[in-house]
């Protein structure tokens, strides 16, 4: 088939539309990653929402959403996989009779977004039978027309494949090179193409990216018959390609030789360290079991602050709506309303948003139609607020939602998701260096181990991916079988030292999972390297 | 979108036409489904979808691409078998491609029931009416999850294989807390027929078990007899099935590698009582009878008398080692006895009576080690009696373990995909209290 006719049929195939918006490009794979013009996309957006007045919805929201995703898998020195996938299609949400309603399709014509909407519709009234809390919307001023991108610099879909495919085949060659026996690598890189507009008369164009570099080494010794791995100290990130390539400009040397990575990375270099630190832990000490004060890196601290704050703080959670799945939160009601209820210690500080810079979390706005923000959630250890969308926002008597409505897809209704959650930094100059100087019998722990906690985020248990013994302010070597186990309140009251700005880092995760049907959120959480004193060390060595 | 048959064959064949790649494999599934979610005694969402997703892979000699996509317009198909093709003239070779496979002979599986395709929104409302409904009843608080799927998966290749399959499945989920908040409790049915569900009979369990959970006490820490009812079973023990790849224990970085070189099919490394099977045609638990390589999947043993009888093999290690490819396992099947719980609690004489486990993650793929915390009633158990609830525990401690250290198999039910017996172990390792209720 000649390109021009196969690019009419792809018109014609956008739901029996004629597109002349959209910016052909000269390639399959960049037709993936073209863009349905705004134009068509506000018409068919209109069409649904004038339905589902029509129909009799006091509020409705549409959201019109491309999925594209691309994932290059290898193992040692072959390709193992490379796909391209895309989901598209039109959900739609209602509300009648103070009863949310929510249908979606795949059919993206102005007939299938009219019927969606009015099936919501239907589907609104039915449940508004069994309805015994009407849904009350915290006020938000219709915006208009808007549009927000992701800041990257390279769009990660127009890099062609072998230049990914040559990244990783450097990165396995040169972790073998340095002493892997194994190696599994993958570069993941996903654009949400989200279109949303509601009642109020918003309408945002958006266009969101993220992506994660990612491999395991593994090094087995057949002597023992013992492997031990090391996974990637990566973050996935909402960057562009830069995020592989200006790893000079964001890293710093860390304690006993390992490499911090803030906002760009260095695949190669960190696959060659983690071979070398594998190899390094079949000769490592296994950690005598007790008390330790933990020096505890953004690359480990992230998950744990995502355990025990950033999930015990969801407002949904803590009334009851997840009881049936990942159950409900000791950080009830009734301590919030107390205004004393001491989370941390005092220097302990955490901050919902939606805002930071390459943090996966950050938009220009939810699937509520809020504009994006940062608000305080423990301050100087004390909880002082919940994380909500414009539906739970009258509960706590705020005047507007914090915008942290979300749905994984077209086809799922949005609900509460985390922001990002971070940790705010010391006020005071402070480095890691300097942190484990005053340390006297303690662990630094660098990296995303095993982690689990309990149905209301009381008792944890984190490991890592490298361990240091520290003894009298220096460190004296790796330790292995660590794992740390503790209470979400003791422990945050433990917190003794937070590193300054400087230190400041992100993780991230790119399948946070909550909600039956299950969806999977993007998120990111923000630290310095922080202390905690007197915190229980397990030995997982069976 | 549900394809019959002859759909699904037209659109492969319709997509097999475009390919101008060496070889070309398509794979397409589609599901209908509908869900209804309550929480605090009131219905909070409820859904009902249809989706359909293609899926293409191209091959020029050992290079493959592959593309997936919802839109099924004839551009859009012709897009994606495009697009798979350019990923594969750009990828490199792989050389441990394997041929795709020619046309194959499957048996016809049990996965599909027409009652429970025909589900709609007023039964799933029905549930969640007669679940909330006992809740209230008791004056306690309800929150339970109902979903029901029909779906189906066809593959079809430039060899001239082809396979169809159709199936429905259902999950109720139910956590009943008592309205002081110091008791909960949990049930779960899963089926592949409408006579599978019974609400209110789950929730009635799961009333049961959270008034018989208030006031829990404090019981230190340490290692018990425990005994875990079908559902805590299901949680932890197939855990084990992620571990049994042969080229990974062949490799040395496996639970079932030998240390040098080898696996350990063969050796006894469980208690002579275990035995555990998979097998799609079973009809409690029916699975897919073929891979998504089109790799027919028969009944398998994996562990008999205790002795490691096989681990999965793919279609290129089984060729690297000269054997059967032999499929993932899927859908457990373990052997028990004939007591019921009751029975197993009254012939115990001190442990701990365990009905649900959440969030367990790996700690050491090494020794298959797990963490994890008991939720929804914790009982201590003592001279054949429950004596008192306590409270939660977190637990370090191994499926391998638990198969080695069997004091007793009880009756076996299914949950999820699994048919497992409920299990009197010794020495499980509980390392710390939750506060959790």
């Amino acid at each position: 088939m000649k390109r021009k006719d196969f690019l009419q049929l792809s018109a014609f195939g956008l739901g029996g539309l004629l597109i002349p918006g959209i910016a052909h490009a000269t390639e399959p794979l960049r037709w993936m990653n073209e863009r349905l013009d705004r134009s068509i996309k506000k018409s068919l957006a209109d069409a649904a929402l004038e339905a589902a007045k029509a129909a009799g919805a006091t509020y409705a929201d549409v959201r019109i959403s491309r999925y594209l995703q691309q994932s290059v898998n290898t193992r040692e020195l072959r390709v193992q996989g490379i796909s391209n996938s895309t989901s598209y299609g039109v959900g739609v949400r209602v509300i009648v009779n103070g009863t949310w309603g929510f249908a979606a399709t795949s059919t993206v014509t102005k007939e299938g977004i009219v019927d969606c909407a009015r099936t919501a519709v239907a589907i609104a009234k039915a449940n508004s039978i069994l309805q015994k809390e009407p849904v009350i919307l915290a006020p938000q001023k219709g915006l208009g027309e808007k549009s927000w991108k992701t800041p990257i610099e390279k769009n990660p879909f127009d890099i062609p494949i072998n230049e990914k495919v040559e990244l990783l085949m450097e990165v396995n060659s040169k972790a073998m090179e340095a002493g892997a026996g194994f190696i599994t690598s993958s570069l993941s890189f996903v654009l949400e193409d989200k279109y949303y507009a509601n009642t109020d008369g918003s309408y945002f164009d958006q266009e969101l990216h993220r992506m994660w570099p990612n491999f395991t080494v593994t090094v087995v010794d057949k002597t023992t018959g013992k492997f031990k791995t090391r996974d990637a100290l990566s973050c996935p990130i909402a960057r562009g390609y830069e995020y592989l390539t200006s790893a000079d400009k964001e890293k710093m040397q860390g304690p006993a030789g390992v490499m911090l990575y803030r906002y760009g990375y260095d695949m190669v270099e960190d696959a060659i360290l983690a071979a070398q630190q594998a190899k390094e832990k079949h000769s490592a000490k296994s950690v005598i079991p007790g008390k330790y004060d933990l020096v505890l890196d953004p690359s480990n601290l992230g998950l744990t602050i995502h355990e025990s704050i950033g999930h015990s703080t969801e407002l949904d959670r803590v009334l009851g709506y997840e009881a049936n799945y990942a159950g409900t939160s000791f950080a009830t009601l009734d301590k919030w309303e107390s205004k004393n209820f001491r989370f941390g210690s005092d220097i302990v500080n955490v901050f919902g948003d939606r805002k930071q810079k390459y943090f996966l979390n950050t938009i220009g706005y939810d699937d509520d139609g809020v504009p994006s923000k940062e608000w305080d959630i423990i301050k100087n250890g004390i909880l002082v607020n919940y994380q909500v969308t414009r539906d739970q926002a009258h509960i706590l008597n705020l005047k507007e939602s914090q915008g942290c409505s979300h749905a994984d897809s077209w086809d799922k209704v949005q609900f509460q998701r985390m922001p990002n959650v971070s940790l705010r930094p010391g006020k005071k100059k402070l480095s890691v260096q300097e942190m484990i100087k005053g340390v006297e019998n303690g662990i630094y722990i660098l990296g995303r181990g095993s982690y689990s906690i309990d149905h209301q985020r009381y008792n944890f248990q984190f490991g890592g991916q490298l361990f240091y013994e520290i003894k009298n302010g220096q460190i004296t070597g790796m330790l292995e079988d660590v794992a740390y186990q503790s209470n979400t309140q003791e422990f945050w009251n433990s917190c003794v030292q937070i590193c300054d700005e400087s230190d400041y880092r992100c993780f991230g995760t790119f399948r946070d999972g909550k909600g039956q049907p299950g969806q999977v959120s993007a998120v990111s959480h923000g630290c310095s390297s922080t202390r905690f004193n007197n915190i229980n060390v397990l030995n997982t060595r069976a | 979108m549900i394809l019959t048959e002859q759909q699904a064959r037209q659109l492969i064949d319709k997509l097999l036409s475009y390919s101008k790649a060496d070889d070309i494999q398509i794979t397409i599934t589609g599901s209908r489904g509908g869900n209804i979610r309550y929480a605090r005694n009131t219905v909070t969402t409820t859904g009902q979808t249809e989706n359909l997703q293609v899926s293409v892979s191209s091959v020029f000699g050992k290079r493959t691409g592959s593309a997936s996509g919802n839109e099924t317009d004839d551009a859009s198909l012709k897009r994606l078998v495009e697009v798979s093709e350019e990923i594969a003239r750009l990828a490199p070779e792989n050389p441990e491609y394997m041929p795709m496979l020619g046309p194959q002979q499957y048996q016809p599986s049990k996965t599909y029931s027409d009652d429970l395709a025909g589900m709609n929104p007023e039964m799933r409302a029905k549930a969640a009416f007669d679940s909330i409904s006992a809740a209230v009843k008791g004056k306690h608080v309800s929150a339970g999850y109902l979903e029901d799927e029909t779906g189906f998966i066809a593959i079809g290749n430039s060899k001239g294989l082809f396979a169809y399959n159709k199936s429905t499945s259902g999950d109720f989920t139910i956590t009943v807390r008592t309205s002081d908040d110091t008791g909960s409790g949990y049930a779960r049915q899963s089926f592949n027929s409408l006579s599978g569900l019974n609400a209110a009979l789950a929730t009635e369990k799961a009333i049961k078990v959270a008034e018989a959970s208030r006031g829990a006490r404090e019981l230190q820490p340490g290692k018990y007899t425990v005994i875990m009812d079908h559902i805590a079973v299901a949680d932890l023990l197939p855990m084990i099935l992620s571990a049994m790849d042969a080229r990974s224990a062949d490799e040395g970085r496996s639970f079932f590698g030998k240390r040098g070189s080898g696996n350990k099919i063969g050796e006894k490394l469980f208690d002579e009582r275990i035995n555990i099977i998979t097998d799609p045609f079973n009809s409690l638990n029916p699975g897919t009878p073929f891979t998504r390589e089109g790799l027919p999947v028969q009944k398998q043993v994996w562990i008999e008398n205790g002795v490691l009888k096989n681990l999965s093999y793919s279609r290129y290690w089984a060729a690297q080692k000269g054997v059967e490819p032999i499929p993932s396992p899927s859908g457990m099947i373990m052997s028990g006895g004939n007591k019921s719980l009751e029975e197993i609690i009254a012939g115990t004489e001190r442990g701990i009576l365990v009905h649900h486990l959440w969030y367990i993650r790996a700690v050491s793929a090494q020794t298959l080690l797990y963490t994890g915390l008991t939720r929804d009633g914790v009982f201590y158990v003592e001279d054949g009696k429950i004596k008192y609830p306590v409270k939660n525990f977190r637990f370090n401690e191994s499926p391998a373990y638990m198969l080695s250290n069997v004091l007793e198999l009880g009756q076996t039910a299914r949950v999820g995909n699994h048919i497992l017996p409920i299990m009197k172990i010794a020495n499980f390792n509980f390392t710390s209290i939750s506060d959790a209720i």
